[in-house]
């Protein structure tokens, strides 16, 4: 399954050509709730085009560099799927034989692909996906993790799709990877989470693209009444990325946490942007993101609470905190509060500055050289977020990465006695 | 170990310092007294290395070296150690990742491999029954959340693994109530030796009962106005620093 494109600036009509062209080979094709859902997506897509500058939510991140990239499309598999019993874990092609009563009331249901040009192409284009569903009071104590492979190698798009649903009750963990396509590669990925009454997910989601890829990404998640639903984007790699994590609260006394870190240098962008929508009332949501930039890289924090008429007693506490490590590195933060609810509870804090020199003092005092004490205070600074992953494997893992992002060695003897 | 000679520094354009001088030898333990402003943290931050000052005439010789010459970690590599009268937080940073840090970067600059693990831990399990550090201490963040009390007792502790040939104790005694004030006092005693120098800066007589020095400055208006053994710092408790040539 791959065209390749003439060289050029990618236009809509591009997108609505190659879709023409491969709708009746796209998976579930033969089902007619998905190959209208395709349709409908496409049809979307061709009406809102591609955002530009003009756009208030896309107006810090130049798209250009993704736009003027031919790509071919990669066909992926959804590999590396841990599966424990109790729960189904497979791919998107099993399940839309095997469970597609499962999977059709969800699909496309949750990521908004009416407003979201992104979105729109996901779900038009899917190639196969993941699919997560734990029933009904089940525990799943191990993580499930999803990685995937791609079988292209060329500078080729991909459009990852994961479904993960909880029902009543259900507990578990999900780890999203995203790495490893040595190329320049796109990365489009759509990810629905629905969490049923009183569910809980602790959701990862690692971002080590290569150095010259662009990942576009949506997470977006629905809760039902007093569910409890965790997220942290740890965000490394890529040339170009636009980190979006949507909640929305459809049910009374729910929650959220949502954290993420990313790090960036070079001309790398990252753009990240959250919504939270506290539809209902007496739900909290709690967010923490922190960026590190060096060299020439820009970053963007766009984070949105919505707190509807009638969600009274929301407790909303937003923080955005960036760390600038040179001149030239730049960062656009904005916090968007928009509360029709009166009496709420909501605060919002963004700081950026550089590395504190009465802590660097501190450190060079005691022998710690210069460049050490940076790298230590920016570890510091990163491994805040990283020290609330709570799967301890992944925590070492990432804790080790950061060590050796910033020529640290590793203490760990001394750190477990 | 220290010559101090006719040192002037100002911070931006205000004099502090104005010609002080200074010799202090291995095995002896100064006091320098003074009132607020009269430059004592001051002096502590230039033999330190803070960059906020700007020496403008005179010289000081550590070990027959031009200190000043030195970056911050240069100087803590070759002995000299500064307890903060403000310890600083270093959130994310444990106590016991930054001190193995610091320990082995001392190492490093005198060619002394890396101290493994289990030394590492020995010593330290040594040198925090002089001071009570409690484990839980050591387990978290730099400073973070300690009392004042604590925090004393941590700058004493570091001084304790780190074995400075000059410690340099920066108002160590401020905001100690009279049983952190022993504690750390025993914690400095017990690191007296002959081949350690200690420069100890305070505002209040009341550390020289615990701590006796070998000779006592007065600081005022940035100079040493008198110097004497240590009944200087008794006198001083008498008749305040206006009697003896300095500003109350």
């Amino acid at each position: 399954m791959t065209t390749t494109l003439a060289p050029g600036l990618t236009t809509p009509q591009t997108h609505l050509d190659r879709f023409s062209q491969l709708e009746k080979t796209l998976l579930g094709h033969d089902v007619p709730s998905i190959a209208r859902l395709r349709r409908t997506a496409i049809a979307r897509f061709g009406e809102i085009g591609f955002p530009n500058e003009r756009n208030e939510d896309w107006k810090f991140t130049n798209l250009g560099p993704l736009l003027r990239t031919p790509f071919s499309l990669a066909t992926g598999e959804a590999g590396s799927l841990r599966a424990p019993s109790s729960a189904i874990v497979t791919s998107l092609r099993d399940a839309l034989v095997r469970h597609r009563e499962l999977v059709e009331p969800h699909l496309g249901q949750v990521a908004d692909f009416k407003n979201h040009p992104f979105v729109a192409l996901n779900t038009a284009f899917w190639p196969d996906g993941a699919f997560v569903y734990v029933p009904a009071g089940v525990v799943v104590e191990e993580p499930i993790e999803l990685g995937a492979t791609v079988s292209d190698q060329g500078p080729s798009l991909w459009y990852r799709r994961a479904l993960i649903v909880l029902g009543r009750g259900a507990e578990a963990t999900v780890v999203e990877h995203y790495a490893g396509r040595d190329v320049q590669s796109a990365t489009n990925a759509v990810t629905e989470i629905v969490l049923g009454e009183n569910a809980r997910l602790d959701h990862y989601k690692v971002q080590e693209e290569p150095p010259r890829a662009f990942h576009l990404a949506t997470t977006q998640v629905t809760q039902e009444c007093a569910s409890n639903f965790s997220t942290h984007y740890i965000g490394l790699g890529g040339s170009l990325v636009r980190n979006e994590v949507r909640v929305v609260f459809n049910g009374e006394g729910s929650e959220a946490t949502v954290n993420g870190l990313y790090l960036v240098r070079g001309t790398q962008q990252a753009d990240n942007f959250t919504v939270i929508d506290h539809a209902r009332a007496h739900c909290a949501s709690h967010e923490l993101y922190k960026g590190v930039l060096d060299g020439k890289a820009k970053g963007v924090f766009n984070g949105k609470i919505f707190v509807r008429p009638d969600a009274q007693k929301t407790d909303a506490k937003q923080t955005n905190q960036t760390l600038l490590l040179s001149d030239d590195a730049t960062i656009n933060t904005k916090p968007q509060l928009e509360i029709y609810a009166d009496d709420v509870k909501c605060t919002h804090g963004a700081t950026v500055g550089q590395l504190d020199a009465e802590q660097l003092l501190y450190l060079r005092t005691r022998g710690i050289g210069l460049e050490q004490a940076r790298a230590l205070l920016t570890f510091a600074f990163a491994n805040d977020i990283i020290s609330r992953v709570k799967v301890a494997a992944l925590r070492a893992r990432l804790e080790s990465a950061l060590l050796e992002a910033s020529h640290l060695p590793r203490l760990a003897d001394t750190e477990d006695e | 170990m220290l010559e101090i000679r006719n040192l002037h520094a100002r911070v931006e354009d205000k004099p502090i310092l104005r010609g002080i001088d200074l010799t202090i030898n291995a095995g002896e333990v100064h006091a320098i007294m003074g009132p607020n402003g009269s430059g004592k943290s001051t002096l502590a931050g230039v033999l330190a290395g803070r960059p906020d000052y700007d020496i403008t005439e005179g010289q000081v010789l550590y070990q027959g070296k031009d200190l000043l010459e030195m970056d911050p970690e240069e100087r803590a590599r070759e002995g000299i150690f500064l307890a903060f009268q403000y310890p600083v937080e270093i959130p994310g940073v444990s106590n016991t990742y930054f001190l193995r840090a610091a320990v082995n970067a001392i190492r490093k600059h005198r060619g002394q491999p890396d101290l493994d693990a289990a030394s590492f831990l020995k010593l330290v399990k040594e040198k925090m029954k002089l001071v009570k550090m409690s484990d839980e201490l050591l387990k978290r963040p730099v400073n973070e959340g300690f009392s004042g009390g604590e925090k004393k007792r941590n700058e004493i502790f570091q001084m304790a693994v780190i074995a400075p040939r000059l410690a340099i104790l920066d108002e160590t005694d401020s905001g100690l109530d009279i049983d952190a004030l022993r504690i750390v006092a025993d914690g400095v005693n017990a690191l007296r030796a002959a081949d350690r120098a200690m420069l100890v800066i305070t505002h209040y007589q009341r550390l020289l009962q615990y701590i006796v020095p070998d000779r006592v400055h007065v600081l005022a208006g940035g100079r040493i106005v008198r110097s004497g053994g240590k009944e200087l710092a008794l006198e001083l408790e008498d008749k305040g620093y206006g009697g003896i040539g300095g500003k109350e």
